[in-house]
C-alpha cells in the first residue's frame, strides 16, 4: 500500500498550482498530479507569445504564485521557479484515471449518472460513495492515498482519440503548437472542424514550408460545404476549399483512417484501400469534458444540463465528502479566481474557517450604497430568501452569482427600463414591488409585479427590446440579473429554470393578446403549454394540413411562405413575440400557409380547445385576433395579386429573403447590407470604420455572400442569442443601449468569440500607432492616409512592441454621435443597415419596385 | 395567419435607413434646389439692366461671381469631407448628392457670369478649368450610376485577391503539367504563366484589350496544332488549364477595367480641381488689380 498524503492535487493549472503552494507553505504532506510533463498544461498551449491578462482588475490576488499581466512564457516561468522554490512535490506524467473511497460505505449517498447515448436512449447507474480515505489510481498503473483530494483539472477534457492500428504510434498528434515550425513533412490531419482546418491551412500556407497537406474528410463531397464540413464554420471551411483548389493542400473526401505505420498511412476510400506517405498525423476530432471522469469519482453535478457545474459547498467540497472542486471545473474561468480558490481551500482544509473569500470586497463595494447595513453574509442570504427563483442555491452559488448582477435600490416611482430599451437582463424583486405600464398612452394602466418575483424576463429569452416600461411602485429593493448569469442560473438550478419559464409563458400571453386578459384567464392556457424546439428550417405548420394548436415564438424567428403556382412564395417574417395559427382555429379549415423555422428557435404551443375556449369567454381578445387576421388577409392577397402581374417580382422577393435568411440575418438585429446596384467597391465604408475605430476596421465589404445585388458583407449582425457570447472567460462580450453587441475593455484576448462566431466577423488584432492628421496626409503626405493603416506602416512606426491582441468587432458605431460611420461614409448611399422584419417585408418589396 | 410585435419592438428609429441612391436621394431635393437656382440666376440675368451689355464686372456679374466662387469652394471640400471621419448626422451621399446637382448649376451660374465674353486670358482658363472639371465629374457621376451592377455580377461573390490567387493557383498546376511538353511548347506556357495578371498600360486597362496577351497566344498555339506526335495527355491538360487561365484572366481583366473607369475620372477631376482653384485665385486677384 502506498503510503498516506494529507491532500492530492489533481491538475497544475493555476488552481491546482496555487492550491499545491500553499499546501506546501502550511508544511502539509501533499503531491501535486499532473498528467502532462510541464506545470498548467491549458496556459502553455496558448499561442505562443500571447498576452496574458489579469482580469477582473479589482480582485486581489491572494496566492502564494505571483501572478500579473504578461507575457504566457514568462509567467509559466514565474510558476516553475516559484514551485519550485516553495518545494512543492509535484508528479508529473501522472494523469488520474479514477478516486476512489476506501473508507466505509457511507449510508444513503448514492449518486445517479444519467449518460445519454448518441441515440437519443440514456442509461442511469448508481454510484455508491465510500468514505475518505481516497485511493488515487494514475493510468501507469501505480495508486496513491489520500485524506483529501482537491480536483483542478479544468474544463479543457481529453481530446478524442485515433481508434485504429497504429494510433498508439508517436508520430500521431492531438495538437500542434506552431505550424510554421513544419518543414518538409507529408502530414495527414484528421478532423475538419475549425482546428483542423486553421491546422491544416497554417501548415500549407507558405509553399517554402513544402509541407504536403491532406485533409481527411468523412463527408461526401458537396457543393455546399455546409454539408461537407459541418462542424466548421462556413468562411474557414470555403477558405480550406479554396487552399485545395488552389493545389495548396489535398482534400480527400469520404476517407477514413485505416492503419498508421511508421512513415505510412493506410486510408479507406470509397475506391478501396490507399497507402500513402505520412511523416505527422495530426487528429483534431473534438474533444471529450471531464464531466464523465468527475462523475465518476462521486461528483454531482447540478443538472444535466451541458452548462452545468459540479455541486459544492461554501469551502469548495463536492458532493462527495473530501474531494474538493476549484477552478474553472468549479465554474471560475478565470486565472485569477483560480488562484485564489487553490488558496483559500488549503486554508479550508486546514481548519481556517474564519477565512472570508478574496471577493469580498468586491461584493461590499457592491452592497455598500443600499440602505440597512447589513454584511455581506446577510445580504446573501436576503435575497436568496426573498427572491423564488434563488431560493435552491447554496451561499458559494449565491456569492458568484452576485458577482455578475447588479442590486438596486429604486425610489418610489423611479424609473427602471423603458419600452424599446435594449437589455437582456433578468430583474428580481428583493423588496417592494413595480408597476409595468401596459399602454404607453395611459399611466394609470398599470400591471404590478410583487416581491419575490422577476421581471425583464423577455429580453433575456428573445433577445429583443423591452416591451414596456416598468416603474417601481414602491420604494424597492431589485437585482439586476446579467444574461450570463441568468443562464448559468437556470442551468445550475432546474427549479429556477422552470418558474422562469412559466412566469414567461404567462407575461408574453399577457403582452401579445392584452385587451385587458388577467393572468386568471390564461391560467389555463399556461398550465397547458408546451415549450418545443425547432431546428432551423423546420415546420411547425404545413399549408392545407388540419390543426387548431396556437404557436408563440418564443425564442428565434419563423418564416411563413405558401404554395403559389406550385412554388413556395415567402409572405412573411417573424421575429420572436409574434403568434401563428389562430387563422384556423377561428376561421375553421386546413391552415392557409407554412411556417417554418427561419433558424433554431423555441415555440409555446397552445391547445386550440383551450385557446378557443378563451376567445369564447373574452369577445374583445376575438375582436383583436380578427383585426390581426385582416393585415395577414391583406398580404396574402397583395401576393397572390401581385403573382398574376410580376411573377419573376414575387420569386425574386421570395429568393432574396431565402437568401437573406441563410445568411444569418433571421437571428440578427440590425445588419449592414450594400446594395451591389450602387457600390462602387471604393472601400470608403471600411476605410470610416477604421477611422472610427482605433485605426482598425471592424468590416470587410467585399468578403461575404451576394445574391441579386444584395451583398452581405462580412460584419457583426447583432444577433439576438450571440454566440459569441457564450464562453468569455471575463465576460467581455455585452449588448448595449442600441441593442449593439460589443466587446468591452476587459477581453483578455482568448480567441473564444473568434471562434464562436458563426459568421466569422471577429478578428484578433492589436491597436495600430496612431496616424499623423488627415490635413498633413493631405498637405504633405504624411503618414498613410484615411482607412487601416498598412501592416509595414504599423510595423515600422510600432513604438515599444505591439500592444496586446484583442477581439475588435463592429459596435454599430455606439457613442458616435450620427450614427454607424459606414452608412455615412458611402457616397453613393450603398451601405445601409437594417432591421430584418423591415427589410423583408412586403411593403419593402413594393417600394423596391 | 400571425400576429408581429409591436413595429418598433426593436430598432424603430431605423427600419431600414432610406434606401435610395445619391441620384435619387431624398427624392431628388437637390435636383430641385439647383433648378430653383438656375431659375434665380437666369431671371436676375435677364431682369438686371446691365449697360452696355451683361458681364462680369458689373453688380450683378459680381454676385454671380461671388456665388459661383463660393460654391466652387464647397463643391472642392467633398474631398475633405469624404475623408475627415468626424461624428456627426452627416451622410456622404447626401453630399455627393448635393455636389453633383449643385456642380451642374455651377454651369449655368458661371457662364452667365461671364455675360459669354471670352478670350485667350486667365479668366477663360478658369473658365475652361471649371468646364473640364464639371465634364469629368458628369462622366463620374454616369458610371457611378451605371456600372456598379456590372461590377457586383463579374465578380461572383469573388474577391480581388481570390481572383489573384485562382489564377497563381492555375499557375503552379501549369508549371507541373508542361513539364512532359516539347522546349517549345513549355516556352509558351510558361510565358503565359509568368505573365502578370495586371495591365501594364493604362490604355489596355481601361479598354480591357490585350493584344500581347501571352496567355492567348499560348492558347493559339495549342488549339492550332491537331493532335501531332507529342500531344499526349499532357497536352490536353495544359490546354485546359490554359482555357481556364484565360478564363479568369479575363473576369479579372474586366473586374479591373470596370475599377478604372469608375476612377480614372478622379484623375483629371481632382488636379483640376486643384488648377481650378489656382486660376480662380489668378482670376480674382488679376480683377481686383485692374479695377
Ligand atoms: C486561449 C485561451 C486564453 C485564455 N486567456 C486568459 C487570460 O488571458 N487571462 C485569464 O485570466 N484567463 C484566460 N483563459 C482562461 C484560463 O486559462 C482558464 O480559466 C484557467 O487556465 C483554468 O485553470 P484551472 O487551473 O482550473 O485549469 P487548467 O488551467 O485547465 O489546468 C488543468 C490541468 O489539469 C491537468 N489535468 C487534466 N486532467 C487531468 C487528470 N485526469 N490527471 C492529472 N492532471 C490532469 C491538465 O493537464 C492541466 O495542466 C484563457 C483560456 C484560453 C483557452
Ligand atoms: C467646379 C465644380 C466641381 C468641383 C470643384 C468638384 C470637386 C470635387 C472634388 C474635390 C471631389 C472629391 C474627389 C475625391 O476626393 O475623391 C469631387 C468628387 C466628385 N464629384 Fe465633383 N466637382 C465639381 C463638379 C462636379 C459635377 C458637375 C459633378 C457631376 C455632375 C461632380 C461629380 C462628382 C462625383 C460623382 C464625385 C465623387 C464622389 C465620391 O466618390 O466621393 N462634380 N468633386
Ligand atoms: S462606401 Fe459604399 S460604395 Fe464604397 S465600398 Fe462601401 S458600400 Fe461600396
Ligand atoms: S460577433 Fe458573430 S455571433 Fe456575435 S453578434 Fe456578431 S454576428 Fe452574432
Amino acid at each position: 500500500m502506498a503510503e498516506l498524503v494529507r491532500l492530492a492535487i489533481v491538475g497544475s493549472g493555476p488552481a491546482g498550482l496555487s492550491a499545491a503552494g500553499r499546501a506546501a507553505a502550511l508544511g502539509l504532506s501533499h503531491v501535486l498530479l499532473e498528467k502532462s510533463d510541464h506545470l498548467s498544461d491549458t496556459i502553455s498551449k496558448y499561442q505562443k507569445g500571447k498576452h496574458v491578462m489579469a482580469t477582473p482588475s479589482q480582485l486581489l490576488l491572494r496566492s502564494d504564485q505571483a501572478f500579473a499581466v504578461g507575457k504566457r512564457e514568462d509567467i509559466l516561468q514565474t510558476w516553475t521557479d516559484r514551485t519550485t522554490a516553495l518545494a512543492v512535490n509535484v508528479k508529473y506524467n501522472a494523469e488520474v484515471k479514477s478516486i476512489r473511497g476506501t473508507g466505509p460505505a457511507i449510508p444513503g449517498s448514492i449518486q445517479k449518472i444519467v449518460t445519454r447515448a448518441r441515440d437519443g436512449s440514456s442509461t442511469m447507474t448508481e454510484v455508491q460513495r465510500f468514505a475518505p480515505p481516497y485511493a488515487i489510481e494514475l493510468s501507469s498503473g501505480e495508486t496513491i492515498m489520500a485524506e483529501s483530494v482537491i480536483l483542478a483539472i479544468g474544463t479543457q477534457g481529453n481530446p478524442n482519440l485515433v481508434r485504429c492500428p497504429g494510433s498508439d504510434l508517436p508520430h500521431v498528434t492531438y495538437q500542434l503548437d506552431d505550424p510554421y515550425a513544419v518543414l518538409d513533412e507529408h502530414i495527414i490531419v484528421i478532423g475538419t472542424g475549425d482546428a483542423g482546418i486553421e491546422n491544416a491551412r497554417g501548415l500549407a500556407e507558405d509553399p517554402a514550408q513544402r509541407n504536403m497537406v491532406t485533409v481527411l474528410n468523412r463527408a461526401a463531397k458537396s457543393t455546399n460545404v455546409r454539408e461537407s464540413f459541418a462542424t466548421a464554420k462556413e468562411p474557414n471551411a470555403l477558405a480550406l476549399v479554396a487552399d485545395h483548389d488552389a493545389g495548396k493542400l489535398t482534400i480527400r473526401y469520404e476517407t477514413e483512417t485505416k492503419a498508421v505505420e511508421p512513415g505510412w498511412i493506410t486510408l479507406a476510400t470509397r475506391d478501396g484501400e490507399e497507402k500513402i506517405r505520412c511523416d505527422r498525423i495530426i487528429a483534431r476530432i473534438g474533444s471529450a469534458p471531464p464531466r464523465g471522469f468527475v462523475e465518476a469519482c462521486g461528483i454531482e453535478f447540478s443538472s444535466s444540463d451541458r452548462l452545468a457545474f459540479p455541486v459544492l459547498s461554501p469551502v469548495f467540497e463536492s458532493s462527495a465528502p473530501g474531494i474538493f472542486v476549484i477552478g474553472a471545473l468549479a465554474g471560475y474561468p478565470l486565472i485569477k479566481h483560480c488562484l485564489n480558490q487553490g488558496y483559500d481551500v488549503v486554508e479550508f482544509i486546514n481548519g481556517n474557517t474564519a477565512l472570508k473569500p478574496a471577493d469580498e470586497p468586491l461584493l461590499e463595494a457592491k452592497f455598500r450604497d443600499l440602505p440597512g447595513k447589513r454584511s455581506v453574509d446577510e445580504w446573501l442570504e436576503m435575497l436568496r430568501s426573498s427572491i423564488a427563483i434563488l431560493e435552491a442555491m447554496s451561499p458559494l452559488q449565491m456569492r458568484e452569482f452576485m458577482l455578475d448582477s447588479v442590486v438596486r435600490s429604486c425610489s418610489k416611482g423611479e424609473v427602471i427600463f423603458e419600452r424599446y430599451d435594449s437589455g437582456s437582463s433578468l430583474f428580481a424583486i428583493a423588496e417592494g414591488s413595480v408597476h409595468v405600464l401596459t399602454d404607453p398612452g395611459d399611466a394609470t394602466k398599470v400591471v404590478p409585479i410583487g416581491k419575490g418575483s422577476i421581471f425583464g424576463e423577455v429580453g433575456l429569452i428573445s433577445g429583443r427590446r423591452r416591451g414596456a416600461t416598468v416603474v417601481a411602485a414602491e420604494d424597492a429593493i431589485c437585482v439586476e440579473i446579467s444574461r450570463t448569469a441568468a443562464l448559468k442560473l437556470q442551468s445550475q438550478v432546474p427549479a429556477a429554470r422552470k418558474a422562469i419559464e412559466l412566469i414567461s409563458i404567462e407575461r408574453q400571453l399577457l403582452q401579445i393578446f392584452s385587451s385587458g386578459l388577467t393572468s386568471a384567464d390564461v391560467a389555463e392556457l399556461v398550465a397547458s403549454a408546451r415549450v418545443e424546439n425547432k431546428v432551423a428550417g423546420e415546420v411547425v405548420l404545413a399549408e392545407g394540413e388540419e390543426g387548431r394548436d396556437i404557436y408563440i415564438v418564443r425564442r428565434g424567428s419563423m418564416i411563413v411562405e405558401r404554395l403559389i403556382g406550385g412554388r413556395p412564395v415567402f409572405l412573411s417574417y417573424l421575429p420572436a413575440g409574434s403568434y401563428v395559427g389562430e387563422m384556423a382555429l377561428i376561421d375553421g379549415g386546413p391552415r392557409s400557409a407554412t411556417v417554418r423555422a427561419a433558424i433554431k428557435s423555441e415555440v409555446v404551443r397552445l391547445p386550440g380547445d383551450a385557446f378557443a375556449r378563451l376567445l369564447q369567454r373574452r369577445p374583445e381578445l376575438l375582436a383583436k385576433a380578427r383585426s390581426d387576421m385582416a393585415a395577414r388577409h391583406d398580404v396574402n392577397m397583395f401576393i397572390e395579386s401581385r403573382k398574376e402581374s410580376f411573377s419573376s417580382a414575387v420569386d425574386m422577393y421570395s429568393q432574396t429573403a431565402q437568401f437573406l435568411v441563410d445568411n444569418g440575418i433571421g437571428e440578427a438585429t440590425d445588419v449592414l447590407l450594400i446594395d451591389e446596384k450602387l457600390c462602387i467597391g471604393c472601400d470608403n465604408c471600411e476605410k470610416a470604420c477604421a477611422d472610427s475605430h482605433d485605426g482598425l476596421s471592424r468590416l470587410d465589404r467585399e468578403a461575404g455572400k451576394s445574391y441579386a445585388h444584395l451583398h452581405v458583407p462580412t460584419s457583426c449582425r447583432h444577433c439576438e442569442h450571440p454566440l459569441c457570447m457564450s464562453d468569455c472567460p471575463p465576460n467581455a462580450i455585452k449588448r448595449g443601449d442600441d441593442g449593439e453587441v460589443f466587446i468591452d475593455e476587459s477581453c483578455i484576448g482568448c480567441g473564444n468569440c473568434q471562434r464562436n462566431c458563426p459568421y466569422g466577423v471577429i478578428r484578433m488584432d492589436s491597436e495600430p500607432p496612431k496616424k499623423p492628421s488627415l490635413l498633413s496626409w493631405m498637405l504633405f503626405g504624411a503618414g498613410p492616409g484615411p482607412g487601416e493603416a498598412p501592416k509595414t506602416w504599423r510595423k515600422k512606426n510600432a513604438s515599444g512592441g505591439e500592444p496586446p491582441k484583442k477581439a475588435i468587432k463592429c459596435d454599430m458605431c455606439s457613442g458616435i454621435d450620427g450614427g454607424p460611420a459606414c452608412v455615412r461614409a458611402c457616397p453613393t448611399g450603398a451601405a445601409i443597415r437594417v432591421s430584418p422584419e423591415a427589410f423583408m417585408s412586403v411593403a419593402h418589396m413594393e417600394s423596391d419596385n | 395567419m400571425a400576429s408581429t410585435p409591436h413595429a418598433g419592438m426593436r430598432a424603430d428609429h431605423k427600419a431600414v435607413a432610406d434606401h435610395d441612391g445619391f441620384l435619387r436621394h431624398a427624392r431628388f431635393r437637390w435636383i430641385k434646389v439647383a433648378l430653383v437656382v438656375c431659375l434665380i440666376a437666369l431671371i436676375g440675368y435677364f431682369a438686371a439692366d446691365v449697360k452696355p451689355r451683361p458681364y462680369g464686372g458689373s453688380w450683378y456679374g459680381y454676385t454671380l461671381g461671388t456665388a459661383g466662387v463660393l460654391l466652387i469652394f464647397w463643391l472642392a471640400l467633398l474631398g475633405i469631407r469624404k475623408r475627415a471621419m468626424t461624428a456627426g448626422r452627416w451622410s456622404l451621399k447626401a453630399w455627393t448628392s448635393a455636389h453633383v446637382y449643385l456642380g451642374l448649376a455651377l454651369v449655368v451660374i458661371a457662364t452667365l457670369h461671364t455675360g459669354f465674353q471670352f478670350g485667350w486670358n486667365v479668366h477663360t482658363l478658369a473658365y475652361a478649368l471649371m468646364m473640364l472639371v464639371i465634364a469629368s465629374g458628369i462622366y463620374g457621376a454616369a458610371v457611378y450610376a451605371v456600372l456598379p451592377s456590372t461590377l457586383s455580377s463579374n465578380r461572383e461573390q469573388l474577391t480581388l485577391s481570390q481572383m489573384v490567387e485562382g489564377i497563381r493557383a492555375i499557375d503552379r498546376q501549369l508549371h507541373e503539367a508542361a513539364q512532359p511538353l516539347t522546349h517549345s511548347y513549355t516556352e509558351v506556357v510558361l510565358a503565359a504563366s509568368e505573365e502578370s495578371p495586371f495591365a501594364t498600360s493604362l490604355w489596355s486597362r481601361l479598354s480591357g484589350k490585350y493584344p500581347h496577351c501571352a496567355t492567348a497566344r499560348a492558347l493559339t498555339a495549342f488549339q492550332n496544332v491537331a493532335s501531332s506526335p507529342d500531344t499526349g495527355p499532357a497536352f490536353a491538360t495544359v490546354e485546359t488549364l490554359l482555357i481556364r487561365r484565360k478564363a479568369q484572366l479575363d473576369r479579372l481583366r474586366r473586374q479591373t477595367r470596370l475599377k478604372a473607369l469608375l476612377e480614372i475620372w478622379l484623375y483629371l477631376h481632382i488636379p483640376g480641381t486643384i488648377a481650378l482653384i489656382a486660376a480662380l485665385t489668378a482670376h480674382i486677384v488679376s480683377v481686383f488689380y485692374y479695377w
